[in-house]
């Protein structure tokens, strides 16, 4: 299948897939309030659809779109299918970040929790390169992205222990575990541009995750400038996590999930999985948003608690096939 | 005319220890040259340093007659070809997708026919469209081998190109290196089957504890002294109708 054809059908069913978390909700309409919603917005049954969901699956789309690219973009940075922002400690950092941030008092503060969240992504991006620089081997990578999350966690932990106060620590909690209930418009717009920055950084560096594959020496004399592929690669899966999780919080294996979902269609290569990754990321998190809204519950599900019970065993699952593929 | 490839006094250190003391090489064009030694003797360390990926402490060295430092990533890249030692690729490409990464500078439907050539030129013609993690290791080398063809750079640098080939794969591969030779191309080329070097290279480099110490044709380069104090061998070439044959037992 070609790349287009690829990207044409997975926006299609991105579409639908939009169109559904649109029209299903806890509040159910009639097809005749629908109607009414189409044509009169800033009727009742129009604010359900365009000022309450509509938004909220705008956000989920860009997160998860910003994930599945970041996601594609450290595996083919790194060589490894494992690699994604959440498995190396990316998110965490980030999500240590924003919780400074908030703990602080600067929630209110526009632009300080994405500040925040993009210093943390950035700090850890970094890191984990520099690690990557100096080992051979890509198992060993995956210990060091669980050092850096458990490190991450615990200085969001330390944070919850000096948190000024319980609503401090709830409203960290409460945007820790992922969720992008009650977005609106301008949530979506404030995560647009770093998103969009972050894009063009992995799109462009696409054709030296390509050369990558012949492995960092042979794509150096193939002219393959590795300091500017780093730099490039890692600022722009920062960005995107960054972006992500000041937008809806800590939201895991998205970015792992995402690029699996297409590799095969673009027979493993790491420059043609960017954009259908971006695209599955969306889908899932759509999907998984709207799962989250769907199943009756008391409390209403969190979407990085949906993705973490799917995703974390999906992770076993590849974990396992790449491991036996080492060994080999 | 200008040496397509020169290394100059060389000295190069990995991990404290020196691997390059004073090292040397000069490759004209339309010569095939081959690099021997004993493990750890600094075969790959020589041509590493050579291209810029380990770095002198002393010495320089100059591609086609320009200073090694003094290119950028794409002069140096129309300038040599280089096939490392090790042959792990990180994604299952197809085969001609990883040809076509030798040709990068072209744009893509160019770079995918040059890639498909080589392929038939290398006898892989049939592995165009198969994943690269799912062939054998020979069948993966001959798709690395017309990688390093698609560069069609002056200057084929192949770190043990026929390692864990078999008898027949090993031969047309350096036929292959041998007939970009004679096109024009510079061939540098490191071994270990002293009898393939002596047969297929035009001049032979004996490297040991990171210095060159016998260099020229291969019964100069590969007399029995040299077999004797660099392999521990004691033997000499022997004249056959197919070319020379090593004859050599441990000392």
């Amino acid at each position: 299948m070609s790349l287009l054809r690829l990207c044409l059908v997975m926006l299609g069913l991105l579409v639908l897939a939009v169109v559904f978390a649109i029209t299903l909700g806890e509040t159910s309409l009639s097809i005749s309030q629908y109607a009414q919603a189409l044509i009169h917005p800033a009727s009742p049954p129009g604010e359900v659809l365009w000022t309450i969901r509509a938004p909220r699956v705008a956000m989920a789309a860009l997160v998860g779109a910003a994930l599945g690219l970041a996601g594609a973009t450290m595996q083919g940075l790194l060589r490894n299918p494992l690699a994604d922002p959440g498995v190396l400690g990316v998110s965490a950092a980030s999500g240590l970040g924003a919780a400074l941030c908030i703990a602080g008092g600067l929630a209110a503060v526009p632009g300080a929790v994405e500040v925040g969240a993009l210093l943390g992504a950035l700090v850890a991006g970094g890191a984990v390169v520099a690690i990557a620089i100096r080992l051979r081997e890509p198992e060993a990578l995956i210990l060091f992205g669980v050092a850096i999350s458990a490190f991450g966690g615990a200085l969001t932990a330390l944070v919850f222990n000096l948190a000024p106060s319980p609503v401090a620590i709830a409203e960290i909690l409460a945007w820790l575990m992922g969720s992008v209930e009650n977005r609106d418009w301008t949530d979506s717009l404030r995560a647009l541009p770093p998103m969009a920055i972050g894009a063009a950084l992995c799109l462009k560096a696409g054709q030296g995750l390509r050369m990558l594959t012949l492995g960092e020496e042979a794509a150096r004399m193939s002219g393959l400038r590795m300091s500017r592929l780093r730099a490039y690669a890692v600022a722009g899966a920062a960005l995107l996590t960054g972006a992500a999780v000041a937008g809806a919080g800590v939201i895991g294996f998205v970015g792992l999930a995402a690029p699996h979902m297409v590799r095969a269609l673009v027979r493993d290569d790491p420059r043609r999985i960017l954009w259908p990754s971006a695209l599955a990321g969306a889908l899932l998190l759509v999907l998984a948003d709207l799962a989250a809204r769907m199943v009756p519950t008391d409390q209403e599900l969190k979407l990085g608690v949906v993705t973490a019970l799917f995703g974390a065993p999906a992770f076993a699952l590849l974990a396992w096939r790449a491991a036996r593929s080492w060994r080999a | 005319m200008t040496a397509a490839w020169s290394i100059v006094g060389a000295r190069a250190r990995q991990g404290g220890r020196l691997v390059l003391d004073a090292a040397g090489l000069t490759v004209q064009p339309g010569e095939v040259v081959g690099v021997v030694g004993p493990n750890g003797a600094g075969k790959t360390s020589l041509l590493r340093a050579g291209l810029g990926l380990l770095p002198l402490v002393e010495g320089e060295a100059f591609l086609s007659g320009r200073r090694l430092q003094d290119l950028g990533a794409a002069e140096r890249a129309a300038l040599v070809g280089y096939l490392p030692q090790d042959r792990r690729l990180a994604w299952n490409l197809p085969a001609e997708i990883v040809a076509s990464l030798g040709a990068i500078d072209l744009p893509e439907p160019q770079a995918l026919a040059v890639a498909r050539d080589r392929l038939a030129r290398v006898g892989a013609a049939g592995l165009a469209q198969r994943g690269v993690l799912d062939m054998s290791g020979g069948e993966r080398a001959r798709v690395l081998l017309a990688r390093l063809l698609a560069t069609r750079a002056p200057l084929l640098v192949a770190d043990e190109p026929i390692a864990g080939l078999d008898p027949d794969a090993q031969m047309l591969t350096l036929d292959l290196l041998r007939a970009e030779a004679v096109a024009g191309a510079a061939v540098v080329v490191t071994l270990h089957d002293l009898t393939l070097a002596a047969r297929c290279c035009d001049r032979i480099a004996v490297i040991d504890h990171g210095r060159i110490v016998a260099e020229g044709a291969p019964a100069v380069a590969l007399s029995s002294r040299v077999l004797a104090s660099v392999f521990q061998l004691d033997g000499e070439l022997v004249e056959t109708a197919v070319g020379p044959v090593l004859a050599a037992r441990r000392v």
